[in-house]
């Protein structure tokens, strides 16, 4: 962003800009710089858009260091504290953590595992949506206190190490997400639903299931109706729905579901 | 074709392992030891002022560093213009802790800065706030005496504009319809809550990490604001959980996070709950007026659409509304009528489609009513007054493949087989109903740099500042880079959401695609004209005659176009010319000239068929056939994602949203995921996309035309048209619950 | 939220002697799908939370009358899912799945699910007076936005409605609440659990402050063969209840024996009432009947500027419920 009144080096793209623009301004440019005026004037102009000029070359985009240790808080800070061993995507761990803490709040600001989303910390949207046992949960109402002893899967512990569980890979196929913030919930959900249809675990769609006494209930065969209902309690803003149901069909009925790419003209 | 050929082709998305893997950081998720955690307090009034604000039993509780306001804000900046950013309405921008004054309900109020984040919630609510309180004034509809012509310039705002005589045309037209829409607020809801981190560096400059759509806008704010020297101020953003408009302009927990930075000289992260999530912008409410008048066999002789709209006390919030009745279609007479009411709320903000979403709405719908009253078909209608150039400025369109929507949307959706009359389609306890809609949305190109770095190991990198929010940035500038210089994907790397990139506008208005593609284009390009020159160096080279048209560069060899055999692989020639890095800039300026002659916008049509509950009247959208022209498509993959984003974003604005303004306490009440209802998987079925193709080269000179927006844009419309002609009752105002149809 | 004191509590005893005094502020958390939203919201702030989430409470079993008793300490999900519920009382199994979404259902306990406060939003908002949260403050929702709010049973103190589905099934087949407190062992009939606003609306309930439920238990008859869970709402999925009906039939060929209806999303607690189903009982399962049984249900029905649709929305459903439950289709 140039600095008010600046004298630029203008590369010849830029100064065949403000001779294309202004070029009654072009000299004063040159002389002086750009000031307010000539700063308003190309917003005008160009609708918006600002020229600058960048000393600095281009950096590699930072992702910071991944997992840290647990940090250990100043025991003053723990008014409440609860004293957890759990294991999660298979490690144990041990902490101390702050009696509010939730599951949630302990992955992402205690283990470094920030996979886990925070969308809106009321159990109203399921992006922070894991794995408890086995059963998929929101661990944003979850206290981390109340873990004690219990096994949490994350979506950093849903590949194999590097190799992608076949509903991550249905998710990159089908492109089941968009800006990816609900998808490890989604994800988590999903496997999930797999696991519960399995068991024969009914849903608000599902029609009446009529057992005979003792007899095992068989696996729900996951129509679309299943999956979205089974899905619902995963937003996605960006309205991803159709792709992760597809992810979802192609991942439970082992075949390829297929993709349409309609073009015209 | 080669392997290296990925433009137009259905490309994975380069950061969606990232994304599966919960790899992706977004930027409430970069820690580091010490991190302090702030917590915003806000108003529980809508207008008035703070008489007392105590803060001292927080400060008690250990662990809490400080608590902010406007009791013991440093002094900032003086001007309005410092708090403008890129996108600002004209007025004075709102500025926290300013002073006692309440504006608007939920208003930041105090921000409370702890060692934890259950410390510095709870210490939060122990921050003892007393208020003097006035009535407030928030209703559009009770305040219509106080409309106004707003004057304000902001960023792609048009006028509205009238040609011809629509008093007298529509006085003589056969047939006239008039009617009036409305539509509530709306908030953006991104799934990701509007958090900025700061790291307060060693030698006090700042690294953010901030939920934007547009880093060197939060860039910009931060240093004019605080004072503070760009090159000490870093903004990055590598991943955004959605932003749909929400991002546009730098938030206000920015503002916190780096005044409690440079305050404490410590690094602060601050997130904001979802309930804050619906403090600061919103669609505004809308009423609207549209009266159409049409010759007998359909031919429109006269429009009328006005629009009535609210904003803040201090700043004038303005929409392209009313003007698309000008543009759409062939009709010599239009008036259009623009007016706001300032309320005592948060300005507004850009939600996606701004303007279209809502305008579009209202003439389609009454589009539909006229179609009825006509009884000719509602797709005939729109044939009947198909405009083959921009009616409302006289110019050609750079491409409209409009008729091409109409005819495929229409034959994939079995349209012909239409029952017209309401009601006449049941199935048990349902009635079925078939709408349809025109969409129409901008196709802009702003001016964008980017940078190119091709080392000698065949890596490439290329950059630039914009963002992905979703859309699909990182994968399309990776598949036009790679394809340029004819490396496979995975050895391309795309770098943006780093202020120390190169130039780009905030990511917005659909123009991301056509603007930084265009960067990306060129500035490839200079990386292939310095290899062929590196090329035609070597003694009796078979290249020296050859200009850039007479080569290709794909499977990391550069090649003469008229004899593949003669190759040279990009890595060798850097080798063997001992450079290990080629590196270039490139500025992509929009040909304005060229095209302001032109009026350059996506076209599409939607067909919608809905299942009404007869006697309880429950909607569920059922099927859906979007069609778009849009240009060149760069990646059908990622763009029919987009277009279904835009149907889902259509259907849950036609049948949920809408937050509830209580007017005694100014407040909107819903303010959470519970309450405000977007729509869920259950809600949305089947989603039919089709792209018919433009060239296109005006639009932007890599013939893109940008797809984030116009798969909304009339989705609602066709959605109420279909519950009409499913129920026979006409639901002029948003959202169409099912209390509606009984 | 203020800071609390966790502990586990080893047994019911034990457990009911930690809130038993008042000046504890304890309070019981299982799923604690509400009771910590509440907390977030500031609403509710115990200095002491009893985790009652592995005390043996957590069994379905027959009883001798022939009847089921579901642990408290069940999941919903666990609840909707297992053999017997499914089987005999599959009703119950349908609203519980109507409510919530998975996550929530796997975390949600039965006697949590009684627990649940309303979603009234002047209740959540502490920015706004709301009589249930603070009484004497004013009702905020009677001239404010509505839309959720009751129209049945209400005072002028307090309009909310409670937001349960399962609930709701609970009352239509007369289950009985078992709980225990520092004097012993007591069962409340569905019906006596929840109360209305009245002048008391910041008690939701009767269980006394000291008493923990052990069990829901079911009668024998689940009305397993017609039987409907109805649920009305702004979106397809994950939304509470405009209005909701659990209708339960007992036929005898086409002649009505004995007929179950209660209705959510309309009163602050599920809304049954006796003689409205006692019209149905040796009539034909037919609409007009069905009808009948809807105008007695809904008499003195009141309605707001926001929800008056409700009235008629309960009307149609309460049909159609009926309808569904003779063909047990969807």
């Amino acid at each position: 962003m140039m600095e008010e009144n600046e004298a630029p080096q203008l590369t010849e793209d830029e100064k065949k800009l403000f001779e294309d623009l202004m070029p009654e301004d072009l000299d004063e440019i040159l002389d002086t710089g750009v000031n307010r005026r000539h700063f308003l004037k190309l917003l005008t102009l160009t609708g918006g858009g600002l020229l600058a000029y960048q000393a600095a070359a281009a950096e590699q985009v930072l992702t910071r260091p991944l997992s840290l240790p647990p940090e250990a808080l100043p025991p003053s800070t723990l008014e409440n504290a609860v004293d957890l061993s759990l294991r999660i995507n298979g490690t144990s761990q041990k902490l101390t953590v702050d009696s509010r803490m939730t599951l949630l709040d302990t992955l992402r600001e205690r283990l470094g595992l920030t996979g886990s989303k925070k969308g809106c910390d009321h159990g109203q949207c399921g992006a922070c949506t894991v794995l408890v046992d086995g059963r998929r949960v929101l661990s944003c109402l979850t206290l981390a206190a109340s873990c004690e002893g219990q096994s949490v899967k994350t979506i950093e512990g849903i590949a194999q190490g590097n190799t992608l569980h076949p509903m991550q890979q249905a998710f990159l196929k089908h492109d089941g997400f968009q800006c990816g913030f609900c998808t490890p919930g989604q994800i988590c959900s999903a496997v999930a639903v797999l696991d519960e249809a399995q068991k024969g675990e009914a849903s608000y769609v599902t029609g009446p299931v009529r057992l005979k006494a003792g007899a095992k209930p068989s696996p729900v065969r996951l129509s679309e109706e299943e999956i979205r209902e089974r899905m619902s309690g995963n937003l996605c803003r960006c309205g991803a729905y159709p792709n992760i149901v597809a992810a979802i069909r192609e991942v439970q009925s082992g075949k390829p579901v297929e993709q349409t790419w309609n073009f015209v003209g | 074709m080669a392997t290296t050929h990925y433009i137009g082709q259905p490309t994975s998305r380069v950061d969606g392992r990232a994304k599966v893997t919960g790899q992706a950081k977004y930027a409430a998720e970069f820690n580091a030891p010490g991190l302090l955690h702030g917590v915003v307090v806000s108003s529980a009034i809508a207008k008035g002022k703070i008489t007392h604000l105590d803060a001292n039993e927080a400060l008690q509780l250990e662990g809490v560093l400080q608590v902010f306001s406007h009791q013991n804000r440093p002094d900032l900046a003086w001007l309005d213009l410092s708090y403008k950013d890129m996108t600002a309405p004209g007025g004075s921008p709102f500025r926290p802790f300013y002073d006692e004054k309440i504006l608007f309900n939920q208003q930041p109020v105090a921000l409370v800065v702890a060692e934890t984040f259950e410390l510095a919630r709870y210490a939060a609510t122990l921050v003892r706030v007393q208020y003097e309180s006035e009535e407030p004034t928030t209703s559009l509809e009770a305040n219509l005496d106080d409309l106004y012509t707003p004057v304000s310039f902001k960023l792609g705002y048009q006028k509205p504009k009238s040609r011809g005589d629509f008093k007298a045309a529509f006085d003589q037209a056969t047939t006239r319809i008039e009617s009036e829409y409305y539509h509530g607020a709306e908030h953006h809801n991104p799934m990701e809550m509007h958090a900025s981190t700061v790291f307060y560096e060693e030698n006090g400059s700042l690294t953010i990490y901030d939920k934007t759509q547009g880093v060197l806008n939060s860039q910009h704010y931060v240093s004019m604001v605080f004072g503070l020297s760009k090159k000490n101020v870093r903004v990055l953003s590598p991943f955004v959980g959605g932003a749909f408009g929400s991002g546009l302009r730098p938030q206000y927990q920015l503002f916190m996070a780096v005044l409690a930075a440079l305050e404490l000289k410590r690094s602060v992260k601050v997130v904001l709950t979802r309930q804050q999530m619906f403090s600061f912008g919103h669609r505004p409410v809308t009423m609207q007026q549209v009266a159409i008048g049409a010759t007998f066999d359909g031919k429109l002789e006269a429009i009328r659409h006005a629009a009535y709209s609210e904003t803040s006390t201090f700043e004038d919030y303005v929409e392209n509304i009313v003007n698309w009745s000008g543009m759409m279609y062939s009709c010599p007479n239009v008036e259009q009528e623009y007016k706001l009411v300032q309320l005592d709320m948060y300005t507004p903000l850009d939600m996606r489609s701004p303007g279209a979403a809502t305008g579009v709405h209202a003439l389609e719908c009454a589009m539909d009513e006229l179609a009825y009253k006509l009884n000719i078909d509602p797709l005939e209608l729109r044939l009947r007054n198909y405009a083959e150039e921009e009616p409302s400025e006289e110019k050609p369109f750079s491409s409209k493949a409009l008729r091409e929507c109409y005819q495929q949307g229409a034959e994939r959706f079995g349209w012909a087989n239409r029952n017209p009359e309401p009601r006449s389609t049941k199935d048990g306890t349902a009635l079925i109903g078939w709408g349809m809609a025109t969409g129409m949305w901008d196709a802009m190109q702003m001016p964008t740099r980017a940078t190119a770095t091709l080392t000698s190991d065949g890596k490439l990198t290329v950059g630039s500042a914009t963002a992905d929010i979703g859309t699909g940035t990182y994968t399309i500038m990776t598949q036009i880079a790679a394809e340029m210089l004819g490396l496979p994907l995975e050895n391309v790397t795309a770098q943006l959401g780093d202020s120390s990139l190169p130039l780009a506008f905030v990511e917005g208005g659909s123009a991301t695609a056509a603007s930084v593609g265009t960067a990306v284009t060129y500035v490839c390009e200079k990386i292939q004209k310095k290899l062929l020159k590196l090329a035609q160096a070597a003694n009796n080279s078979p290249f020296a005659k050859a200009k850039l048209k007479d080569v290709t560069f794909s499977e990391g060899y550069l090649r003469l176009r008229s004899d593949a055999t003669v190759a040279v692989s990009l890595t060798e020639l850097m080798q063997q010319n001992s450079i290990n890095t080629l590196e270039e800039k490139a500025t992509a300026l929009p040909k304005l000239l060229k095209q302001s002659k032109y009026a350059r916008n996506t076209h599409s049509a939607v067909f919608v068929e809905v299942r009404v509950d007869e006697a309880l009247g429950s909607i569920l959208v059922t099927r859906v056939v979007s069609a778009i022209a849009a240009g060149r498509i760069l990646n059908p993959k990622t763009a029919r994602s987009q277009i279904l984003g835009g149907v889902v974003w259509g259907i849950s604005m036609a049948l949920e949203e809408d937050t509830f303004m209580d007017h005694t306490y100014g407040r909107f009440m819903n303010h959470n995921l519970a309450e405000y209802h977007v729509a869920v998987n259950a809600d949305i079925r089947d989603i039919d996309v089709i792209f018919v193709e433009e060239q296109d080269t005006i639009a932007s000179p890599i013939g893109v035309k940008g797809v984030g927006e116009i798969g909304l844009v009339g989705v609602s419309a066709a959605v109420a048209n279909a519950i009409f002609h499913a129920t026979g009752k006409r639901v002029r105002d948003l959202p169409i619950t099912l209390d509606k149809l009984l | 939220m203020n800071s609390f004191s966790y502990s586990r509590a080893r047994d019911v005893a034990a457990a009911v002697d930690e809130v038993a005094l008042p000046e504890r502020q304890a309070k019981f958390i299982a799923g604690g799908t509400n009771l910590l939203d509440l907390m977030k919201e500031n609403v509710m702030h115990p200095r002491h939370l009893v985790d009652i989430t592995h005390l043996e409470l957590n069994t379905i079993e027959d009883t001798l009358e022939g009847g089921l008793r579901l642990g408290a300490l069940v999941t919903n999900a666990d609840t909707a899912y297992h053999e017997q519920v499914d089987t005999r009382y599959p009703l119950l199994s349908k609203a519980i799945l109507a409510g919530a979404s998975p996550q929530l259902r796997n975390m949600a306990t039965n006697g949590g699910n009684l627990m649940q406060r309303t979603r009234c939003y002047y209740f959540y908002d502490t920015a706004t007076p709301c009589n249930k949260r603070e009484p004497g403050t004013g009702c905020s929702a009677i001239r404010g936005f509505n839309r959720i709010h009751a129209i049945l049973g209400t005072s002028e103190h307090c309009i909310a409605t409670h937001p349960s589905d399962m609930c709701v099934a609970l009352a239509a087949l007369e289950a009985k609440v078992h709980v225990r407190g520092p004097h012993g062992d007591r069962a409340i009939p569905f019906a006596d659990f929840h109360r209305l606003p009245g002048d008391t609306p910041e008690l939701d309930n009767n269980l006394q402050p000291d008493e923990l439920i052990t069990a829901i238990e079911l009668p024998p008859q689940g009305f397993a063969d017609h039987h409907s869970y109805l649920k009305l709402r702004d979106r397809t999925s994950y939304a509470f209840a405009l209005v909701s009906v659990a209708a339960a039939l007992e036929l005898d060929g086409d002649t009505i024996r004995e007929a179950r209806l209660a209705l959510g999303g309309v009163a602050h607690k599920p809304w049954r009432d006796p003689e409205a189903e006692a019209l149905l009982i040796g009539k034909s399962a037919t609409r007009e009947s069905f009808q009948l049984a809807a105008e007695k249900i809904l008499q003195g029905a009141k309605g707001f500027p926001y929800n008056e649709f409700k009235i008629e929305l309960a009307r149609r459903a309460i049909v159609r419920a009926f309808e569904q439950a003779l063909t047990n289709e969807k």
